[in-house]
């Protein structure tokens, strides 16, 4: 146990590296895209003069690494700073698309993973069958087709053939839990089908690895039922690779849903980054990439928990 | 709830004639549009008299997460929107295209209209109490002069002073006379604000307005509560407007089709046919004084030749350009920016035609022409297809245009004003007198053409100044002949402002200034059931 808290430990330290290492190439990246905030707000606008008084106003006058440390000296004390456009306080702006993103993820990886667990295992269990085959052309020509193709088919045939759901999902403070997973049900699904096939062929390629081993003959030869074999015998030890790509595909479910938010004009944190980066507001483009790569680095780090705990040998490395 | 449907067609000469042949014929007589700037393609719902109540939900094809509520910003239909609902000027344009007193109660011009005595209206409150006096006026135009980020800045420059005459009356000095100066006062930047110790709080989102700032999520919603005070007793109609940012035209069109939400704004064109067969739904659009262009640098070469000039402005199919870039959801322009609507746009300049005589004409004389087109989707939707197009056009005429597409990202601060010759598009001004020394006087900050050209700065002094219509008209003809026969500019459409609504939306007369009832659609129309 000491021992996995020792690698908990160095991991976490590893990781506020890798997100100073992304805060410096995002800061710097952004700058170096042509404009800044003060030409994208005015836009047509824009003359010399204008744009002049803008910057003061922002603190764009500052040269770069100024404001970086800036910046970095109040990410340190735990304050994101203010968005350059509006004033706002950058938590406050990203609390409530940070829970709605989160909200539709978790919504999603609740339908998701235990669907694709159990296509999996059952598809591992009657491989080869019509059911196994029907199982993969299906979830592979779900992911095969890009989301937003995915998610118009839905709307066309939920949304404005059917009239069961709305056609887009935009959902406020006000709305109960029922309201809010009713209107999301249609994201949700879209992205679910997106995912399922990764995990789903996943589990079953790991699975059937392992039917073949030595000590699953003997259990076959013991005479136990094969779904037993399959649940208390080969899961356990197939779970390490399973974990592994769940862990990435929930890492996918919060950072990557921009298209399926815009197509269902869900206020996430996708929209948030494409917009802070479309209008250089170098802040916000900046707390964004935090979370994000904190939620990669959280995820895999747990993933590799689950996969050491799972196999101690890992726990003792050559 | 009694209802009359109008024609979907319009009548002329008791002829019913088809949207498109009325454009046809329209052009070749040199009338495009018709005069109230309206054209109705779905049956309109006109319902017989307003009615109150409802919540208005529109889907709005801009928006952003760094929008901000101070009017120094308003950069976006949105925002536009926003700033209507919660906000009030000195003056509004109305559905013929007049300006009209809207917290002014009247005014009056002295001196060759270089002093502006502007009466208040009295008791009108702002939503935090205050009542509207002359401070709150100067405080709210002062927000734009001097050292200010914002773009009313330029506009306001003439302003030499201003000085309250009791609580109700401000009187502005102008640097030189301006008939027109109304129209300026009321830009939509000039949103007139409560003040405080000579300032105002321009993010408190505090206002006059038909509507009360209940909601405000950047690039989300929006969601106004009716102001129970409003000073406009018949307008205002529901209860509450509540706007969605839906960017996507897919995403709006949805949203419209399952009645997320009552109306939409910025129809996508290539389903607009479609999306009137529905039923229940209503397309309707109007001529406003939106025009796309491609400006050329008169200060670089080859623009610098006039004859460079004439030989692309005669190569160029503008039919082709409404007809498959707009969908025929426009009408063609005479490469000036004067739109149909405009009070004194010239209905007899001759219709520039796709010449390819005139064309080689003007071209040998240059010595052959071989030019570069910087075109971006960012320009105007399109933008890229019609540059192709132009390309396909010229070539006829032995004209070289090679078609370089551009990054959508940054176009304004990197190609627009700096590439030879570029796309752009121009929501257009009220005014005649506006439009012209944005971009088009020497050395105007948005001369996108940088031309400079002394007959005609000196004719927009003249007209400015000039209180006569018709000597006023006949400058502006003379003006947009000069244009159009020597200017950087090509204008080949005014593009129409295409929306749409749930059947139980109605309205009276529709103002063409902006889209949507000049942006002012939540005060002016109302659910007839």
């Amino acid at each position: 146990m000491q021992h996995i808290l020792k690698i908990i430990a160095q991991r976490l330290a590893l990781g506020l590296l890798t997100l100073f290492a992304i805060s410096l190439i995002i800061t710097f990246g952004v700058e170096l895209l042509p404009g800044d905030l003060a030409q994208a707000i005015l836009g047509q606008g824009a003359t010399p003069e204008t744009v002049r008084v803008f910057r003061l106003e922002l603190g764009l006058d500052k040269p770069p690494y100024l404001r970086y440390l800036d910046w970095l000296g109040g990410m340190a004390t735990g304050d994101m700073g203010v968005s350059l456009s509006n004033k706002r306080q950058i938590s406050e702006l990203i609390g409530m698309r940070l829970s709605n993103t989160l909200f539709l993820g978790g919504f999603a990886a609740l339908i998701a993973i235990p669907l694709a667990l159990t296509l999996g295992i059952l598809a591992a269990l009657y491989r080869n069958s019509l059911f196994d085959r029907t199982i993969n052309t299906v979830t592979i020509t779900s992911i095969s087709f890009p989301e937003f193709f995915i998610a118009y088919v839905l709307i066309l045939f939920f949304a404005i053939n059917l009239g069961w759901f709305p056609g887009i999902s935009n959902i406020s403070s006000e709305l109960s839990l029922g309201d809010r997973l009713y209107r999301t049900l249609l994201p949700a699904a879209t992205l679910t089908l997106v995912c399922v096939a990764h995990m789903m062929r996943m589990t079953r390629a790991s699975i059937i690895n392992l039917l073949a081993s030595p000590y699953i003959e003997m259990a076959r030869l013991k005479g136990i039922k094969p779904m037993r074999i399959i649940m208390r015998h080969a899961l356990p030890n197939a779970l390490a690779p399973i974990v592994n790509v769940i862990a990435l595909n929930l890492a996918y479910l919060v950072v990557g849903v921009v298209i399926v938010e815009v197509v269902f004009v869900y206020p996430g944190l996708g929209q948030l980054l494409v917009d802070s980066v479309s209008k250089r507001d170098v802040p916000v483009v900046q707390a964004c990439s935090m979370i994000f790569a904190s939620v990669y680095i959280l995820l895999n780090l747990f993933a590799d928990i689950v996969s050491i705990i799972t196999n101690p040998r890992l726990l003792y490395p050559r | 709830m009694k209802k009359t449907q109008i024609n979907n067609k319009p009548l002329i000469l008791g002829r019913q004639v088809s949207r498109r042949d009325f454009i046809r014929g329209s052009a070749a007589l040199g009338i495009a549009g018709t005069t109230a700037g309206l054209l109705t393609m779905s049956g309109s719902a006109f319902a017989a008299t307003p009615h109150r109540g409802g919540r208005l939900r529109a889907g709005i094809a801009h928006g952003s997460t760094t929008d901000s509520l101070d009017p120094a910003t308003y950069e976006n239909g949105f925002m536009s929107n926003v700033n209507y609902s919660i906000q009030n000027h000195l003056g509004e344009v109305d559905s013929t295209g007049a300006m009209v007193p809207e917290l002014a109660e009247s005014w009056e011009a002295t001196n060759g209209a270089q002093t502006w005595v502007v009466n208040l209206r009295q008791g009108v409150e702002f939503s935090n109490g205050k009542t509207l006096d002359a401070d709150d006026v100067i405080a709210s135009f002062q927000h734009h002069m001097g050292e200010t980020k914002s773009p009313a800045k330029s506009l306001l420059e003439q302003v030499t002073s201003m000085r309250k005459d009791g609580n109700n009356r401000v009187i502005f000095e102008l640097s030189g006379g301006n008939a027109d100066f109304m129209f300026v006062a009321s830009d939509y930047h000039v949103a007139i604000k409560p003040s405080k110790d000579g300032k105002i709080d321009p993010t408190d989102g505090v206002g006059t307005g038909p509507y009360t700032l209940s909601e405000f999520e950047p690039g989300v919603r929006f969601l106004g509560k009716r102001n129970a005070n409003y000073f406009k007793s018949d307008r205002a109609w529901f209860d509450e407007f509540e706007m969605l940012s839906i960017v996507d035209p897919t995403a709006r069109t949805n949203a419209l089709a399952t009645v997320e939400v009552d109306t939409i704004d910025r129809v996508d064109l290539k389903t607009a046919h479609l999306l009137a067969r529905k039923q229940g739904i209503n397309v309707e659009e109007t001529t406003g004084t939106k025009h796309y262009t491609f400006p050329m640098r008169t200060d670089t070469a080859p623009f610098d030749d006039n004859n460079v000039r004439l030989a692309l402005k005669y190569a160029l199919k503008r039919e082709e350009l409404v007809e498959k870039v707009l969908y025929g959801h426009g009408t063609i322009g005479n490469d000036h920016p004067i739109a149909p609507i405009n009070q004194f746009h010239a209905a007899t300049l001759p219709q520039r035609q796709y010449d390819l005589d005139k064309a080689r004409f003007y071209a040998k004389k240059a010595g052959g022409v071989k030019v570069q087109l910087s075109a971006a989707d960012a320009a105007f939707p399109g933008a890229v297809d019609a540059a192709v197009l132009y390309q396909e056009h010229a070539a006829a005429a032995g004209i070289e245009i090679e078609v370089i597409r551009e990054p959508n990202d940054g176009y304004w601060s990197n190609v627009w004003m700096n590439k030879p010759w570029g796309a752009c598009y121009w929501g257009g001004r009220p005014t005649e007198d506006w439009m012209f020394s944005t971009a088009y006087m020497g050395g105007a900050s948005w001369n996108d053409t940088f031309w400079q050209h002394d007959r005609f700065d000196e004719l927009l002094l003249l007209g400015r100044a000039e209180t006569n219509q018709d000597t006023r008209r006949s400058i502006y003809y003379e003006m947009q002949q000069i244009v159009s026969d020597e200017g950087g500019v090509v204008v080949p459409m005014f593009a129409n402002y295409v929306f749409a609504s749930v059947e139980k939306v109605s309205h009276g007369a529709l103002a063409g200034n902006w889209d949507m009832d000049g942006n002012k659609f939540f005060e002016r129309w109302w659910f007839a059931f």
